[in-house]
């Protein structure tokens, strides 16, 4: 992964001109939430999408998993087009949104089930995510007796069980407290360089989105289209405290430069 | 040191507990003990009264013929055929009406008009219609027990969380899927609280039933022993429908309880 750059990996997931409307209910006009997007991501990249809130990168994640129909363009996942949900992608939302009757090993595997895997089988899978999220001895229990960032580590074991093709992240660290957050960012970025999983990543904070990513993409507001495709050059494997260097400071400055060019003319805030 | 408090804690609501138990029993007691002085010292006429001591008598007697066995197993028969089919009906067709749009459409303000209607009122149509044995009695009860579950199980469909459907729609569920994964579940609570109130408007309407017309049954035991001034044998039989019912509530909270245990907040009472 550290030459992503330099070797031409197979494209995992491929968005060519994609355009999302939706109706707006008080005025009756048909609005465009994403406006021809083209995006490419590579096998076992790290693709993160910035933007100002209600840009519409969410719609853009939605439609991805499949959950939101598109008006226009094509999304292929290994060169197969998408028009639904389907286990070649996994879905980490914002909330842990686990089932409350399932214990933990069975909301891992919950996903699993649905593509109609055999209990037994699951079970063994989920052993090993359990182990994966450093969640050894905390298979039995239910998701009130955890806590938030707990869930969420279940949560992205329950889209990593699936082995999917590739992993979608919804702001999955947004509603956690900013210590539980920081710790979560560590543990996302080892887990990555562990399992080297292709994934794309929708975030509000940009030292996330630059010390996870080997691409930081830009959205412009309303409607979403692509700002600025962003390299990060740093090497991996990393570690949080690059947070503190210079190159990751120039990094963060140039990509808010960006949205706040785009925020100003639009007068999107 | 923070065990110790919490067992400190533990050890005060243990003394609050025995506490009120006291002034509880005591309160009983101590109307138990002026009921009987009314009735030794003939303050009001015993012939309407009765006291504690007579009732016990009472029960003991009836024990001893077998009247209370015999009666006791026809309502039981009545309640427990017509509880059973008011679960069989009533569960699925709640969770139906909660489910399908078109059936709570359809079915919706039928249900409201008779839940509406007082269900004892018809007792005199059940009786031309079935007659003066158990079925009428059965009737009675299932149309009591069955509101309670149609609208308790109507109800948790509605409170089906959203983000849970959401998830279980980006990994691929089927409709059916989301019934048996999350509906389903979601509604045990549900049904659980709804067999609570049944339970009760059930023993209400076996009793009232038989009370109005047969010849068999506690709630017929009550009528016979009224009608011929034995207002010992009425406080008895009184008391073994409240026993009767303390019972089947207790043992139906548990059972609840059981089915709540992956809900943290619902501590004791």
């Amino acid at each position: 992964m550290n030459d992503a750059g330099n070797i031409k990996r197979m494209v995992k997931l491929s968005v060519s001109d994609l355009v999302i409307g939706y109706l707006d209910k008080q005025t009756g006009h048909t609005m465009v939430a994403v406006d021809k997007v083209n995006l490419d991501v590579r096998e076992g990249e790290f693709v993160t999408i910035v933007g100002l809130s209600g840009c519409g990168k969410s719609t853009f994640l939605n439609a991805i998993a499949g959950l939101v129909k598109h008006q226009y363009g094509e999304i292929r996942v290994n060169d197969r087009i998408v028009n639904g949900p389907g286990s070649d992608r996994a879905m980490v939302f914002q909330k842990a949104s686990l089932l409350p009757w399932r214990k933990v090993g069975r909301n891992i595997t919950y996903g699993l089930e649905l593509g109609g895997m055999k209990p037994t089988e699951a079970k063994e899978k989920a052993s090993y995510y359990v182990n994966l999220i450093r969640l050894n001895g905390f298979e039995n229990h239910y998701p009130y007796q955890l806590s938030g960032g707990m869930q969420q580590r279940v949560n992205l074991a329950r889209a990593l069980a699936c082995d999917p093709e590739v992993l979608l992240l919804d702001e999955p660290f947004a509603a956690l407290d900013a210590i539980t957050r920081e710790l979560m960012q560590n543990e996302l970025l080892e887990l990555c360089e562990k399992v080297g999983k292709t994934v794309l990543m929708v975030t509000h904070q940009i030292d996330e989105a630059v010390l996870l990513s080997d691409r930081v993409i830009i959205f412009a507001a309303r409607p979403a289209y692509v700002l600025a495709d962003i390299t990060i050059p740093i090497s991996r494997p990393r570690k949080s405290c690059i947070k503190d260097s210079e190159e990751f400071r120039g990094l963060m400055s140039q990509i808010w430069a960006i949205i706040e060019g785009n925020a100003n003319i639009g007068g999107g805030i | 040191m923070r065990k110790v408090t919490v067992f400190q804690k533990s050890n005060k609501a243990k003394k609050e507990q025995i506490f009120n138990l006291l002034l509880g029993s005591s309160v009983i007691i101590l109307f138990l003990a002026s009921w009987e002085f009314l009735f030794q010292f003939k303050v009001v006429n015993p012939l309407f009264i009765s006291a504690p001591s007579r009732v016990v008598l009472a029960e003991i007697t009836m024990i001893k013929d077998g009247s209370l066995l015999s009666n006791l197993s026809v309502s039981a028969k009545e309640f427990l055929l017509g509880y059973g089919a008011a679960i069989i009906i009533g569960f699925p067709f709640g969770i139906m009406l909660g489910w399908f749009k078109l059936i709570r459409g359809s079915f919706g303000p039928f249900i409201a008009a008779l839940q509406a209607t007082p269900r004892i009122a018809l007792m005199p149509l059940f009786i031309i219609w079935f007659g003066l044995g158990i079925t009428s009695k059965i009737v009675v009860v299932l149309m009591s027990a069955i509101f309670p579950l149609i609208v308790n199980l109507r109800v948790a469909m509605t409170t089906i969380d959203s983000d849970l459907i959401h998830v279980a729609r980006a990994y691929g569920a089927s409709r059916w899927q989301i019934f048996r994964s999350i509906a389903f579940p979601t509604s045990l609570p549900f049904l659980m609280t709804g067999l609570r109130l049944a339970a009760g408007r059930g023993l209400l309407g076996v009793i009232v039933a038989e009370v109005f017309g047969g010849a068999e049954g506690i709630g017929y035991m009550i009528q016979y022993a009224g009608s011929t001034f034995q207002t010992d044998k009425v406080f008895a039989s009184v008391l073994v429908v409240a026993v009767t019912g303390i019972t089947l509530d207790f043992t139906l909270d548990r059972l609840g309880r059981y089915f709540d245990r992956w809900r943290g907040e619902v501590a004791v009472h």
